[in-house]
C-alpha cells in the first residue's frame, strides 16, 4: 500500500533524501557497539546527533529533517513514529533549520538573577531577532531560549553550539556576537577570566595540595 | 572548616591535569585492585558504614541501595547506570567531577559495578555537557588503555565495561526511570513503580541508577575508610559534599564542604558574601530550584544537611544554594522556575502535564498582580492536587517552589495585587 | 492468592493482579480513562487513584500490584480529592464542546465529570488549541479534546499491529499523530473509535448525523467475512446510520473490521426496491406477481434438470434452506455455494471449518498459513494470531503472496509443492510443527479454489495428521473462509445432490435456468447467453446486471438471520429496519414463488423453517454453542495427496474494501480504495 498524502511537517525545508556519509558512518559502527544485540534502539540519540551534525557539516545548519529520522528508524529497526516521537521530545534536536550559529541563552532563575535578560537583550540588539526561536535575517544566529545548562555559578551562560560561553554580561556578549561574525570564536569558559567554577579572584580552598611533589593525600591504608 | 586533606575532588577547579597520569598523582586508581579483592558484601557494608547517602537529591543511603541488587543472577545481567544528566536549576557540580576528576568517577563506576554484581555501566550525561563528555569520554579510553577497565579490570579478575551515552536536552531524564527510558531509545517518560530498577531497570535487568557525585566518592571512602568519612558531617548526614553557590553573592562558586556546614558560613566563607551584606539577603533556595525558598530569618541559622532542612520544610537536593538579594523579584524568580518545570514536564500524566501549564500562567499573572487575592488559596490548591498525584517528582518538584513562595511571601503577593489594582482603578479614574 | 481488602470487603485475587482488579472483583467501581483491559497499563490519567493503607500518597490502581493483606479504600476523602483534581486537571484545557461533540451522550469524560468532578471551573487561562490531525477516510480527529491517554497509541501498536501513531513533543504540547499525516494502514482503524474514552476520535463518516440516545439498538452479526463478529446496528427510523462491535471473548473481543464497520453506507445505495423483468432486452419495473409469472413460466417450461441455483457469500441460512427445499420441489440436483469454485469437502464438518476455533489461536505454539492473507480476509481473526505472537513462544510461517500480517512471518515460498516439502521434513520449520504442542494449519480459499485444490486440502490435512495438529484433545486443521454464508451452506447442504452440477457446470449453458441468490461473484460472463438468470438480492450489483427477473430481497440487517461462521459457530443476527420499498425478507419469496407453482414450503413462520433447519443439520439446534474439540477421526478428505500443482497461490481477497455488493456500493469504502489501494481505484475508473 502507497499512500499519496505523506506531507512533510516542514515543507519547503525539507530534504529529498537523507544518507549517512562516510564519516558518520564511521561513528554509527563504535555507536552500535555499546549496546547489546536486539537494544539498537539505544542508538537513538546518538544517531539523532549524528544527523544533526552532519546536516550542519552538509549544509551549514544543524537540524534533523524528517528524512534523516526515517533513514535512523530504518537504521535502528524502529517503525518511524518511534523516532519523530524521541526526535521532537529533546530538545536539543532542532526538527527545523537553525542559523550557522545556534545562540541557546539560559534564562532560568540563577542566570536570570544574574543578569541573563541583558545578554538576550544584546542578542536581539545585535542580530535583529525578535523572538526567540527566530533566525536573523543573514542566516547567521538563531536564539533560542534554553533551561539551566548546569552551570550556575558561572551564570549567565550563554551557548553557541556546543559552547559554553560563561560570567557573560552585555558588553561580552557583543564582543562574543562580534566574534562569531568574523568566523573567529572564542575559547569557551569565563569570560572574565575565572578559573572554572572557583570564585572570581581565584581558588580559596585546595591552595595547600602539592601533587607534583607526590604528597597525594588520599594514599591507601 | 574542612581541611585541605579532607577534600576528595582535589581538582574541582581544574587546576591540574584532569588525565589519567595527574589522577594517578592526586591518588586515583590506587590499590583499586586491592579494593576489589575484599569482596562485594565487605564493599557494601564500607558503603554503609560510611554513611554516604544519595548525592543526587533524595539522600537515599547509597550502600543500602547497593545491597537490594541480586546477589545471585538469574540469568541476566546486572547494570551500573551512572545519572551524570545534570540538570536541576543550581547544580552544577557533576560538571566539575566529570571534567576535572573523570577518573574518579571511573574508578568508583568498576568498584560499584562490582559491588552489585554489573560487568557493565553506563554514564548518561545530559546533552549539553559536550566538552564535559568528551574529557569523560578521553578518561574512559585512556582507563580501557591502561587495563584500568575493560577485562580484568585491574588485574582484579573482574571483568567490567563502561559506556558514555549522551542525552540531548530533557531535564525529566534526571528522573532514574525516565532516565533508564531514554538510554534505551525512548522518550523520557518516567516508569510507573513497581517494579523498582533493582528488579526490573535497564533493558528489563537489574539496575542501580547513581547519582555522579555518589559514585566518584566511593573509591576515597574505601581507601581512606568508612570511619574516616562518617566523621565527618554530622549524624546520619555524614561527609563531605559540593556545594553550587549561585546568585547574589560576590563570588558564586563551587566548593566541597562537610554537611551539616551552617548556610550563613558556606555563603560568607567560600561565595564572598551576598551582595551588600547580610542583611541586604532576601532569600535563599538551598538545594536546587524544586526546594522550597528559605526567607532570610531561616537562612541565618539553617545547618546545611539533609535533616536540619527537612525540619525547615525544605531540602539539601542537589545543595545549590540559589541566593537572592533584597533587589530579587521573588515572584518573579519563582515564577521562572514554574515556566522551568512546565518546560521539562514530559507530558505523561494529567496533573503534571496540566497542572504545570496552570500553575505557571498564574504565576505569571501574580508578577505583574493581575489576579484576585483568593487565586493564591486556588493556587496553593493546584499545587496540592499535583503533589503526591503524579508518577514522578517531577510534579512534586513543580509544586514546592510556589509553596515556599507562599508560605514565605504571601505578604509580597498580596501586596502585588493590590498595587495592580490601585494602578488600574487610577487608569480608569483618568 | 493474596488477600486484599477493598472497603471492608475481603477478596481473593491472584498474585500480580493489580489494585484495580481487586477492586472490581469487590464490586467497586474506579473510574479510568487510560486503563483498558486489553491494551498496556499506563498509568498516566491518574484517575484510577485509590487510598492504600500505610502508603502516604495515593496510588495508580491499574498499575499497582496488590499484596496480601492489603487493605484498600477506594471511596476515602483522599480518594475523592484526588480524582476531583485530576477530574478538574483534565478539563481544564478540553474544549468542554460537547454539545457539537458526537461523543456526547457516550463519552467517559462526560460521565466521570459528573460522577467524579466539580460543578465548576477555577481555570481562568486560556484553554489550549491542538491542530487536527489526518488519519484517513475513516477516523476524524478533533485533537484539543484530547487528554493524552494514549489508548489510541497503545491500540495502533499492540492490537492492530501497525505502529505509526505516536504521542511527539512533550509536556502540554504533546501531541498524538502520525507525525506525517499519513492514513493509519490498519484494517482495524475504527476501533480507536471505540477506545478513545473522549471525542478526539470519532466516526468521520458518521460525524453530525445522530445523537446516541436517538437510536435503535439491534443485536446482529456481520457478514463482511467468515469471522462472525457479533455487531450492534444503530439505526433511526427506516436507515441505518452505524455500525458497533458487540463484545464476544470468543469470536471478535470487542474489535470489528473497518469494512464491517463503515461499508454501512453501502446499504442506503444501489438498493433494490422493486421486482425488476427484462423486457425486450431491457429491465423494466414490475410487480411482484408479473416477476413471479415470469419466472413459473420459465420454470415449468424447462427439464428440471436443467435448473440451477447458485446461493451467495452474504445469505443467511433461512434462504439458502428455503432455496435448497425450493430445488428439492422442483426435482433439479444442481445446487452450490461455492462461487469461487473451493475445492471443499464437505462430507465430514471438520474437512472444512477453523477447527481449532478463534479462542483456540491463543493456545497454539506453531502457526502454518497456507494460501491466505488473514490480514485481509478476516482482520480480527487475525489480530487474535498477532495476539498469539505478542504473548511469545511461537514460530509462524506461510506459503503464498509474502505480505505484511502485522507479525512475523516465515515467508517459506509460494507453491503447493512448499507443502510437499514440509510432509518430507525438508524445511527447519518442519521441525518446528512437529516439535509443536498444539500445532495450527490455516488454510484460506486462495489454496482451495483451484485446480489441485482437493489436493492441497487432503495435503494440509495429511501435514497436520502427521504433526501432531490433529489429537484427541486438540483439533489443529483450520479452514479460513471469507464468506459469511459459506459454511452454513455447507452444514444444510446447498451442494450438488446426486448427478447435480456445481457452479463450473452451470455455466456455459449449462443450466437453462439459474436462480442465484444474492450471488454476485461469480463471473457472469460465463452464464451462456440463453440461460434464464433470476437474480434475488439486495444489491443492484453484477448479479442483477445480469439478471432476466429481479427480486428484492434484504439486507443483513433487514432480516432476522442465522449465520456459520468459519469456526462453525451458529449465530443469530436481528432484524434492525425494514428492507425498502417492496423488497421483502428473502425467505418470504422464496416460500411466495413455491406457492405460485403449487409447492408449499413446510414452514409458515421463522419458528418452523428454523425447526427445520435443526432438522435438516443438528447443529442449527444449537446458537453460539461451539464446544473446543479435538479431532476424533483420521481419515483424510477425498483427493490425491500427490497430485499437487506447482501454480502459485493467487490471495483471494485483492481489495479489503471492497468485496460484496455491500461495500461496492459505500462511498467510504470507494474512498478507502483510493487511499490504501491507489492502483486499484485507478483501474476501475
Amino acid at each position: 500500500m502507497t499512500d499519496p498524502a505523506t506531507k512533510s511537517p516542514h515543507p519547503g525545508a525539507e530534504p529529498e533524501s537523507f544518507v549517512f556519509d562516510p564519516e558518520s558512518d564511521a561513528v554509527i559502527d563504535k555507536i552500535l557497539k555499546k549496546y547489546p544485540p536486539h537494544r539498537q534502539a539505544s542508538a537513538v540519540l546518538p544517531l539523532l546527533d549524528l544527523a544533526q551534525r552532519q546536516m550542519k557539516r552538509q549544509t551549514g545548519s544543524a537540524w534533523v529533517p524528517r528524512v534523516a529520522m526515517d533513514a535512523i528508524a530504518a537504521r535502528l529497526g524502529m517503525p518511524p513514529i518511534r523516532v519523530y516521537e524521541v526526535a521532537t521530545f529533546y530538545f536539543m534536536f532542532n526538527t527545523r533549520p537553525v542559523g550557522k550559529w545556534h545562540l541557546q541563552v539560559c534564562t532560568t532563575t540563577p542566570c536570570w538573577l544574574r543578569g541573563s535578560d541583558a545578554v538576550v537583550e544584546t542578542c536581539k540588539r545585535v542580530t535583529g531577532i525578535r523572538h526567540f526561536g527566530e533566525t536573523s535575517a543573514d542566516g547567521l544566529f538563531t536564539m533560542n531560549e534554553v533551561e539551566c545548562l548546569g552551570a550556575c555559578v558561572n551564570a549567565p551562560i550563554l551557548q553557541v553550539d556546543d559552547d559554553f560561553y560563561e560570567d557573560m554580561d552585555a558588553a561580552t556578549t557583543e564582543k562574543l556576537l562580534d566574534a562569531l561574525r568574523r568566523d573567529a570564536p572564542p575559547p569557551p569558559g569565563s569570560m572574565i577570566g575565572r578559573q572554572a567554577s572557583a570564585p572570581e579572584g581565584g581558588p580559596i580552598t585546595l591552595t595547600t595540595l602539592d601533587f607534583a611533589a607526590g604528597s597525594a593525600p588520599q594514599g591507601g591504608e | 572548616m574542612l581541611n585541605d586533606k579532607d577534600r576528595i575532588f582535589t581538582n574541582l577547579y581544574g587546576l591540574h591535569d584532569w588525565r589519567l597520569a595527574g589522577a594517578r598523582a592526586r591518588g586515583d586508581w590506587d590499590g583499586t585492585a586491592a579494593i576489589l579483592a575484599r569482596g562485594r558484601d565487605a564493599i557494601i557494608e564500607d558503603i554503609k558504614a560510611s554513611g554516604l547517602r544519595g548525592r543526587g537529591g533524595a539522600g537515599f543511603p547509597t550502600g543500602m541501595k547497593w545491597s537490594f541488587m541480586p546477589k545471585q543472577s538469574d540469568g541476566r545481567p546486572s547494570y551500573l547506570v551512572v545519572n551524570a544528566d545534570e540538570s536541576e536549576p543550581g547544580t552544577c557540580k557533576d560538571r566539575d567531577i566529570i571534567r576535572h576528576d573523570p577518573h574518579k568517577l571511573i574508578e568508583g563506576c568498576l568498584i560499584a559495578s562490582f559491588a552489585m554484581g554489573a560487568h557493565a555501566a553506563y554514564i548518561y550525561i545530559r546533552g549539553e555537557f559536550y566538552n564535559e563528555a568528551r574529557h569523560l569520554q578521553a578518561a574512559i579510553d585512556e582507563a580501557y588503555e591502561a587495563g584500568l577497565i575493560g577485562p580484568n579490570a585491574c588485574g582484579s579478575g573482574w571483568d567490567f565495561d563502561l559506556y558514555l551515552h549522551r542525552g540531548a536536552g530533557a531535564y525529566i531524564c534526571g528522573e532514574e526511570t525516565a532516565l533508564l527510558e531514554s538510554l534505551e531509545g525512548k522518550k523520557g517518560m518516567p516508569r510507573l513503580k513497581p517494579p523498582f530498577p533493582a528488579a526490573v531497570g535497564l533493558y528489563g535487568c537489574p539496575t542501580t541508577v547513581n547519582n555522579v557525585e555518589s559514585i566518584a566518592v566511593a573509591p576515597t571512602i574505601l581507601r581512606r575508610g568508612a570511619a574516616w568519612f562518617s566523621a565527618l558531617g554530622r549524624p546520619k548526614n555524614a561527609g563531605t559534599k559540593v556545594f553550587c553557590i549561585s546568585g547574589h553573592v560576590n563570588t558564586p562558586c563551587n566548593v566541597e564542604e562537610e554537611l551539616g556546614i551552617p548556610l550563613r558560613e558556606l555563603i560568607d566563607r567560600y561565595a564572598g558574601g551576598v551582595r551588600g551584606g547580610w542583611d541586604n539577603l532576601l532569600a535563599v533556595i538551598p538545594g536546587g530550584s524544586s526546594v522550597p525558598v528559605l526567607p532570610k530569618e531561616i537562612c541565618d541559622t539553617v545547618l546545611m544537611d539533609f535533616d536540619s532542612l527537612r525540619e525547615v520544610k525544605s531540602g539539601l537536593g542537589t545543595a545549590a544554594v540559589i541566593v537572592m538579594d533584597k533587589s530579587t523579584d521573588i515572584i518573579k524568580a519563582i515564577a521562572r522556575l514554574s515556566h522551568f518545570y512546565k518546560h521539562e514536564s514530559c507530558g505523561q500524566c494529567t496533573p503534571c502535564r496540566e497542572g504545570t501549564g496552570w500553575m505557571m500562567r498564574v504565576m505569571d499573572r501574580l508578577v505583574a498582580g493581575r489576579a484576585e487575592s483568593e487565586e493564591i488559596d486556588i493556587l496553593e490548591q493546584v499545587t496540592r492536587q499535583v503533589e503526591g498525584h503524579t508518577i514522578c517528582a517531577l510534579g512534586d518538584a513543580a509544586a514546592w517552589p510556589i509553596q515556599g513562595l507562599i508560605r514565605h511571601f504571601r505578604p509580597e503577593i498580596e501586596a502585588r495585587i493590590a498595587a495592580f489594582k490601585t494602578r488600574d482603578l487610577k487608569m480608569a479614574a483618568e | 492468592m493474596a488477600k486484599v481488602t477493598v472497603d471492608g470487603i475481603e477478596v481473593e485475587v491472584p498474585n500480580g493482579a493489580s489494585v484495580l482488579q481487586a477492586a472490581e472483583l469487590a464490586g467497586k467501581e474506579i473510574p479510568r480513562f487510560c486503563y483498558h483491559d486489553r491494551l498496556s497499563v499506563a498509568g498516566n490519567c491518574r484517575m484510577c487513584l485509590v487510598e492504600v493503607e500505610k502508603s502516604p500518597k495515593p496510588v495508580a490502581s491499574c498499575a499497582f500490584p496488590v499484596a496480601d493483606g492489603m487493605v484498600v479504600k477506594t471511596d476515602s476523602p483522599m480518594v475523592r480529592q484526588a480524582r476531583r483534581g485530576v477530574m478538574e486537571f483534565l478539563l481544564i484545557n478540553h474544549p468542554l464542546d460537547c454539545p457539537i461533540c458526537d461523543q456526547g451522550g457516550e463519552c467517559d469524560l462526560q460521565d466521570q465529570s459528573m460522577g467524579y468532578g466539580m460543578d465548576h471551573s477555577r481555570y481562568r487561562e486560556n484553554k489550549r488549541a491542538v491542530r487536527d490531525k489526518n488519519l484517513g477516510p475513516l477516523v476524524k480527529t478533533v485533537m484539543t479534546r484530547c487528554i493524552q491517554c494514549t489508548r489510541c497509541v497503545r491500540f495502533a501498536s499492540e492490537i492492530a499491529g501497525v505502529p505509526e501513531l505516536g504521542a511527539t513533543a512533550r509536556g502540554e504540547n504533546m501531541e498524538i499523530g502520525t507525525y506525517v499525516e499519513r492514513a493509519l494502514s490498519s484494517e482495524l482503524s475504527g476501533n480507536l473509535i471505540d477506545i478513545c474514552p473522549v471525542g478526539a476520535l470519532t466516526s468521520k463518516p458518521y460525524a453530525f448525523i445522530a445523537r446516541s440516545w436517538e437510536l435503535k439498538k439491534t443485536d446482529s452479526i456481520d457478514v463482511f467475512d467468515a469471522v462472525g463478529c457479533n455487531i450492534r446496528i444503530d439505526a433511526r427510523g427506516p436507515e441505518v446510520l452505524r455500525i458497533l462491535p458487540r463484545l464476544n471473548e470468543d469470536v471478535n473481543e470487542e474489535w470489528l473490521g473497518d469494512k464491517s464497520r463503515f461499508a454501512v453506507d453501502g446499504l442506503k445505495r444501489r438498493r433494490l426496491d422493486r421486482p425488476w423483468v427484462r423486457k425486450d432486452g431491457k429491465l423494466v419495473p414490475a410487480s411482484w406477481r408479473e416477476a413471479f409469472t415470469a419466472i413459473a413460466d420459465q420454470v415449468t417450461a424447462r427439464d428440471p434438470a436443467r435448473i440451477g441455483a447458485i446461493a451467495g457469500d452474504l445469505c443467511d441460512a433461512e434462504s439458502m434452506l428455503a432455496l435448497k427445499d425450493l430445488m428439492a420441489a422442483l426435482g433439479s440436483p444442481n445446487l452450490d455455494c461455492r462461487q469461487d469454485g473451493a475445492r471443499l469437502d464437505a462430507t465430514r464438518r471438520d474437512f472444512y471449518v477453523f477447527n481449532t476455533t478463534i479462542a483456540g489461536i491463543e493456545d497454539a505454539d506453531a502457526i502454518l498459513i497456507i494460501g491466505a492473507n488473514p490480514r485481509r480476509e478476516a482482520p480480527v481473526l487475525n489480530a487474535r494470531i498477532r495476539k498469539r505472537w505478542l504473548a511469545g513462544e511461537i514460530g509462524i510461517a506461510a506459503i503464498g503472496t509474502p505480505a505484511e500480517l502485522t507479525y512475523p512471518v516465515e515467508w517459506l515460498g509460494n507453491s503447493p509443492q512448499i507443502l510437499a516439502e514440509l510432509r518430507r521434513g525438508d524445511l527447519p520449520f518442519a521441525k518446528m510443527l512437529r516439535e509443536a504442542k498444539r500445532p495450527m494449519i490455516i488454510l484460506g480459499q486462495g489454496a482451495l479454489r483451484r485446480a489441485d485444490g482437493s489436493s492441497v486440502l487432503v495435503a494440509a490435512w495429511a501435514l497436520a495428521a502427521e504433526c501432531g495438529a490433529l489429537s484427541a484433545d486438540w483439533h489443529g486443521f483450520n479452514v479460513l473462509h471469507n464468506a459469511a454464508a459459506r459454511v452454513g451452506a455447507l452444514d444444510l447442504g446447498f451442494l450438488p445432490g446426486a448427478g447435480g452440477k456445481d457452479v463450473t457446470g452451470m455455466m456455459q449453458g449449462g443450466a437453462d435456468l439459474l436462480w442465484l441468490l444474492a450471488a454476485d461473484e461469480i463471473d457472469m460472463a460465463q452464464i451462456g447467453a440463453d440461460t434464464f438468470v433470476v437474480y434475488q438480492g439486495h444489491h443492484g450489483d453484477r448479479g442483477a446486471a445480469r439478471a432476466d427477473v429481479i427480486l428484492p430481497g434484504a439486507a443483513y440487517t433487514e432480516k432476522s438471520g442465522t449465520y456459520v461462521n468459519t469456526e462453525g459457530r451458529v449465530q443469530r443476527g436481528e432484524f434492525a429496519i425494514f428492507p425498502p420499498g417492496e423488497a421483502r425478507e428473502d425467505w418470504r419469496i422464496l416460500r411466495a414463488f413455491a406457492e405460485v407453482l403449487g409447492h408449499r414450503l413446510p414452514y409458515d413462520d421463522l419458528t418452523a423453517l428454523r425447526q427445520r433447519l435443526a432438522a435438516v443439520a443438528p447443529v442449527f439446534g444449537r446458537i453460539d454453542d461451539l464446544p473446543r474439540r479435538g479431532a476424533v477421526d483420521l481419515t483424510p478428505p477425498v483427493g490425491d495427496p500427490e497430485a499437487l500443482g506447482t501454480e502459485p497461490f493467487v490471495p483471494a481477497v485483492m481489495n479489503y474494501y471492497q468485496t460484496d455488493p455491500i461495500s461496492r456500493a459505500s462511498p467510504t469504502m470507494a474512498a478507502c480504495t483510493a487511499t490504501y489501494y491507489p492502483s486499484i481505484a485507478e483501474a476501475a475508473e
